[in-house]
């Protein structure tokens, strides 16, 4: 059986205690925000596109679970230097996978909302 | 080391009467803590709800054989003893709903939108109440013209009493409250608010879900003219509900569905409604929940309701006292334990609330985290989500020493 505390392994809390691209970015070229109605987590997304279609920098503020706040952070980081093409490919299955734990149903939701918010920054339709 | 409650109910005898309090959670003993969502139900529900179908399954009410005789005196057996559970003048002020959500919702529609109320109208609720009771009322204010008016609570969840002053006005036809939060766990005075309401000639619509499964509830004392709950937070059935009315104002309310049942006689494009309540139970009733309902009020009265709450009120003490020691712990609601329900609301400095429940689930102890369907009174304090503990007849000072033991992991964890 895995850790009794699978869900709260190194990475998650690494990156729930000292989050990667937090705040705010000014300029931006992207924006977006979506809650969790069932939890009221939210989290906004800002992101500057460069004219090669390549995402020069993101941000991500907000506020929630550990699960949401690392997922949110661990987007950042895979979206950030990948062009708009590579960023689209992103699919629910990539998001779950870098969490690296099992998660169930509802908590899989929290760990989706970023993925939710990016895809509505970069006005595409939320479903995957 | 904190005192232990006095013993009110034996609860492990109790226990014994769960069968889910026997099995296991990951090899640890099941700890369950959200009985406020729902309660577990005791072997006497359940049996009940098999012997109807095995033994005496039958459409109710106009059957001519025997087996329809034995169902419906079951099934209206269930009614008169739910009326007297809460001292109501006669059984016909009880009608079966599915919840307590649609109780709230045919008070709404058949009693303020398509009869009672008109533009201009005021209807009084408050900051605590559970979405179920706001959001009827939004629909009667949009399709009305209804005006709506919220009473708030203090930093300690108690209802701000003075503002009915001001808020309660020759307009006013409805005054509507929660008799427990179920997020603060706040008793409000019901008797009371029912008395200001009187005073201008409006009604006033209780909230029962959290109050009748955990105290002596008299709807006559209380003097309030619809109170609504539902079977499966008082160790009944899901799916079965009750909307409770003084006689006068069940007689106003339209019926919301059409259909057998609830009518006394049906001609091409013309129907008569049927008597009171049963013009309220269009289709065929919840026969079985009815049946597990009035089974759970006959455990619960076995108890007796006093020492119901006599039980959660000291298990709730023990939990303030001990949550209260815990650092970077915060909860809401009132300090007193004789002004509350059994449920605790708290958040933790480090850890958000789906945090604590998950790493809780691990320890066997089942939670709730969330905004509780009450987002206004997050709103109201500023919270996106609070973790909740809550208490019934089957919990004791050991489930909460197991709560307290597990929050040490979930501080452990987030240090």
């Amino acid at each position: 059986m895995a850790h009794p505390y699978a869900l709260y392994q190194a990475q998650i809390l690494e990156h729930y205690k000292h989050p990667k691209n937090r705040g705010v970015l000014e300029p931006a070229t992207h924006a977006g925000s979506e809650s969790n109605p069932l939890c009221g987590d939210s989290i906004s997304l800002t992101l500057r596109v460069d004219g090669s279609d390549r995402v020069e920098d993101v941000r991500f503020d907000g506020e929630g679970c550990a699960v949401s706040m690392a997922s949110a952070s661990i987007l950042t980081e895979q979206v950030k230097g990948k062009t708009l093409a590579e960023v689209r490919a992103l699919d629910r299955e990539a998001v779950l996978k870098n969490l690296g734990v099992p998660l169930s149903a509802v908590r899989e939701q929290c760990a989706l909302l970023s993925l939710h918010v990016l895809r509505r920054a970069l006005g595409e339709p939320k479903g995957s | 080391m904190a005192r232990a409650a006095k013993v009110l109910l034996n609860v492990p005898a109790i226990k014994a009467d769960f069968p889910i309090l026997h099995r296991t959670m990951r090899d640890k003993p099941l700890t369950y803590l959200d009985s406020t969502a729902t309660s577990q139900k005791p072997k006497q529900v359940i049996d009940a709800i098999v012997d109807y179908y095995a033994r005496y399954n039958a459409n109710v009410h106009r059957a001519i054989y025997e087996l329809g005789e034995e169902s419906t005196r079951a099934f209206e057996g269930a009614r008169e003893r739910i009326a007297e559970f809460l001292h109501a003048r006669s059984p016909t002020e009880v009608a079966f709903t599915k919840s307590t959500t649609e109780s709230l919702n045919l008070i709404a529609y058949g009693w303020g939108l398509k009869g009672k109320l008109k533009e201009g109208d005021e209807i009084v609720g408050t900051v605590m109440e559970h979405h179920s009771n706001h959001v009827p009322w939004h629909f009667v204010r949009d399709l009305k013209g209804a005006v709506l008016k919220y009473v708030d609570v203090d930093d300690d969840g108690a209802l701000r009493m003075e503002q009915y002053d001001d808020l309660i006005t020759k307009r006013t036809k409805v005054v509507t409250v929660a008799h427990v939060s179920n997020v603060l766990g706040t008793i409000n005075d019901v008797k009371e608010i029912a008395k200001r309401a009187h005073e201008v000639g409006a009604i006033c619509v209780v909230d029962a879900a959290q109050s009748v499964p955990h105290m002596p509830v008299d709807v006559q004392d209380l003097d309030c003219d619809f109170l609504a709950f539902s079977g499966h937070k008082m160790l009944g059935p899901t799916g079965i509900g009750v909307l409770y009315g003084k006689a006068k104002v069940l007689e106003e309310t339209e019926p919301l569905l059409g259909g057998g049942e609830m009518i006394r006689e049906v001609h091409l494009g013309t129907a008569k409604w049927n008597d009171v309540p049963y013009k309220f139970e269009g289709g065929t009733p919840n026969i079985e929940g009815a049946i597990g309902l009035g089974a759970a009020v006959d455990y619960l009265s076995k108890l007796g309701m006093e020492s119901v709450r006599a039980h959660e009120m000291d298990l709730t003490a023990y939990a303030l006292e001990r949550l209260g020691k815990m650092p970077g712990l915060r909860m809401y609601g009132p300090r007193d334990a004789r002004k509350r329900g059994g449920v605790v609301s708290f958040t933790m400095d480090k850890a958000h609330p789906h945090d604590i429940a998950s790493i809780l689930d691990v320890e066997g102890v089942c939670i709730r985290s969330g905004h509780h369907c009450a987002q206004p009174l997050m709103d109201r304090f500023n919270l996106a989500a609070t973790a909740r503990a809550s208490f019934y007849v089957y919990n004791d000072v050991e489930d909460v020493d197991r709560l307290v033991a597990a929050l040490e992991k979930v501080h452990e964890v987030f240090a």
